[in-house]
């Protein structure tokens, strides 16, 4: 009996620490692979020069900038409105009441909608009802805002990173301790003037995480721009909302997929693989820190 | 005999449907040291937070009868709760200085009135730190972080934050019972000095606390208010057996 619980005992420690073995060897052969591959094209030149001969050489500076400028706009907009929405849901709704019930009911489900799906609104929303309405009541038809470009791409990643804000937003507030509410309150100012100077600075931190796993998310998402604002190659850097921007997921999809001679463009997918993880990876990294001195500040 | 400051008038308090006050009826003379006493979860806490409608923001709270602060009463629907806090304010049992530098914690309030001027609120922050006892320890160092001050130190600082609104009243929850004797008997001096231009209601565990501090004295066992007089008198002839028994330390 007690050796059969030994030996189930043993099984079991085995099987998990196998397991946890297996997890680790995929990430170490995942970076080793792509590090090797990537390598020998990593540079400073790569990092700064646009694509050349069809893509097949060059640099994939036009993909860095788009990225940066979609998670720039889709901060602009997801980081107020998804604080927003947190402020509202912390301070203001009743808990029981249907309208708040309502909305985290929507942020859950927004947050396990398929990324596609939301490239898809977007093209229908944005563009298709938005874009062409602005087009035919201002610009009397002439196509302008109804066709793909980075501030629909942007507003569409947005949407797909707003339950990220909201979550992390809310689980700061709750941190700030009820006796500076009331601190601020016995001391005469009124609800929003002690959400505006007590509340927000205190969760500024939770602010900030909520930012950064929005953009980390937004860096790595190809699916909703890919109708949306995306472009497979510009000569130029987009200057105006209204113009297309290159990606670096978009850019691996497409080198991977589109390219005259896929074989030849690998050390560049790796290497741009290479760029996209070391963003995505130290953003999620900042995050973590923030949010385990936030927790560590709140006991 | 000096003037009322505070009236309540058959004021009970639920928690839902638990009652946590029963029908208290009572005045609170201006400028003396009305301390509450009783046994822990006798509604202390509960009655004093009644006084500046603090009570208001946790739901659930249903309160019926009347609390007249200088006649009107507060719980009136043209009652502003801004105002009335501004009028009666509050000291909490934990120190809960905003993570402000000290000058900012104290400028906190006079900000909120809208009082921006660099000068009238160095006067005002000055002024009020003073008549906490506290000016000397911290002068030199109005910028640093209030969180940097000690138990007691933070504690003096939140009072002279109260003060800076210039309430009328001051309510006090167990203020110093987290803090050391050296400290404790700075704040009991301090209450004994403020109540020369306060009414100031606290609530204390500590006998000898009540003893030295206060005029008056009520005493509260399970919501209800059992005896309520000179302190000098509860503490010797009490009335009520109750009372005798809780301040001899033979319950609660
Ligand atoms: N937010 C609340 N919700 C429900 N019941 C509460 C709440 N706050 C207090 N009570 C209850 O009301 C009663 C009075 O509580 P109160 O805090 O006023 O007591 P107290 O005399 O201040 O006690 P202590 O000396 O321990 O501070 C207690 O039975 C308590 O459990
Ligand atoms: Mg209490």
């Amino acid at each position: 009996m007690s050796r059969q619980k030994t030996i189930t005992g043993g099984l079991f420690v085995g099987v998990t620490a196998f397991s946890a073995f297996l997890i680790i060897a995929v990430i170490i052969i995942l970076l080793v692979v792509i590090i090797n591959g990537g390598k020998d094209t990593f540079s400073w030149e790569f990092l700064t020069s646009f694509p050349e001969d069809g893509m097949m050489k060059g640099g994939i500076f036009p993909a860095i900038f788009g990225t940066v400028l979609l998670v720039l706009i889709m901060s602009v907009a997801a980081v107020p409105f998804g604080t927003i929405t947190a402020i509202y849901l912390t301070e203001y709704a009743h808990e029981k009441s249907v309208l708040a019930q309502t909305i985290r009911f929507a942020v859950r489900t927004l947050a396990t909608v398929p990324s596609i799906i939301f490239g898809l609104f977007g093209l229908g929303f944005f563009i298709k009802f938005v874009g062409t309405g602005i087009d035919d009541v201002f610009l009397g038809g002439q196509l302008k805002w109804g066709q793909p470009n980075i501030l629909w791409a942007s507003l569409t990643m947005a949407l797909l990173t707003l339950p990220v804000v909201i979550v992390s937003v809310e689980e700061a507030i709750r941190t700030v301790p009820r006796e500076l509410r009331e601190a601020s309150l016995a001391l005469g100012a009124t609800k929003w003037e002690t959400i505006k100077r007590i509340v927000i600075p205190g969760s500024r931190s939770g602010i900030m995480t909520g930012t950064i796993l929005a953009v980390s998310r937004g860096a790595g998402e190809v699916a909703p721009i890919l109708f949306t604002g995306a472009a497979y190659y510009l000569a130029t850097l987009p200057t105006s909302l209204s113009d297309q921007f290159m990606n670096l997921g978009y850019h691996i999809y497409i080198m991977a997929t589109q390219s005259a001679n896929v074989d030849q463009t690998l050390p560049i997918q790796f290497a741009t693989t290479m760029v996209l993880l070391l963003l995505t990876f130290t953003l999620n990294l900042a995050a973590v820190i923030i949010r385990s001195r936030l927790r560590r500040n709140a006991k | 005999m000096k003037e009322t400051k505070i009236k309540t008038r058959d004021l009970s308090l639920y928690y839902g449907a638990k009652m946590a006050l029963n029908s208290i009826t009572m005045d609170i003379p201006e400028k003396e040291v009305t301390a509450f006493i009783g046994p822990s979860g006798c509604g202390k806490s509960t009655f004093l937070r009644t006084l500046n409608r603090m009570n208001d923001l946790i739901p659930g709270v249903r309160i019926t009868g009347e609390v007249l602060v200088d006649s009107l009463n507060i719980y009136d629907k043209q009652i502003d709760v801004v105002n009335l806090r501004k009028k009666v304010g509050m000291v909490f049992q934990k120190s809960n200085p905003f993570a402000k530098s000290i000058f900012e914690n104290v400028a906190y309030g006079p900000r909120i009135n809208g009082i921006n001027n660099k000068t009238k609120l160095e006067e005002i922050v000055e002024s009020s730190l003073k008549k906490a006892f506290i000016w000397e320890e911290v002068k030199d160092r109005m910028n640093d972080s209030a969180m940097a001050l000690s138990g007691g130190q933070q504690q003096r600082m939140c009072i002279a934050r109260t003060l800076a609104v210039e309430p009328e009243i001051i309510l006090m929850d167990e203020p110093a019972s987290a803090l050391d004797p050296i400290s404790t008997a700075k704040i009991e001096e301090l209450i004994h000095e403020l109540k020369k231009s306060y009414t100031i209601v606290i609530v204390t565990h500590n006998m000898q606390q009540a003893a030295r501090v206060s005029d008056l004295t009520a005493f509260f066992y399970l919501g209800e208010l059992i005896e309520y007089g000179k302190t000098r008198k509860i503490f010797t002839t009490p009335d009520k057996k109750h009372t005798e028994e809780y301040i001899t330390g033979r319950f609660g």
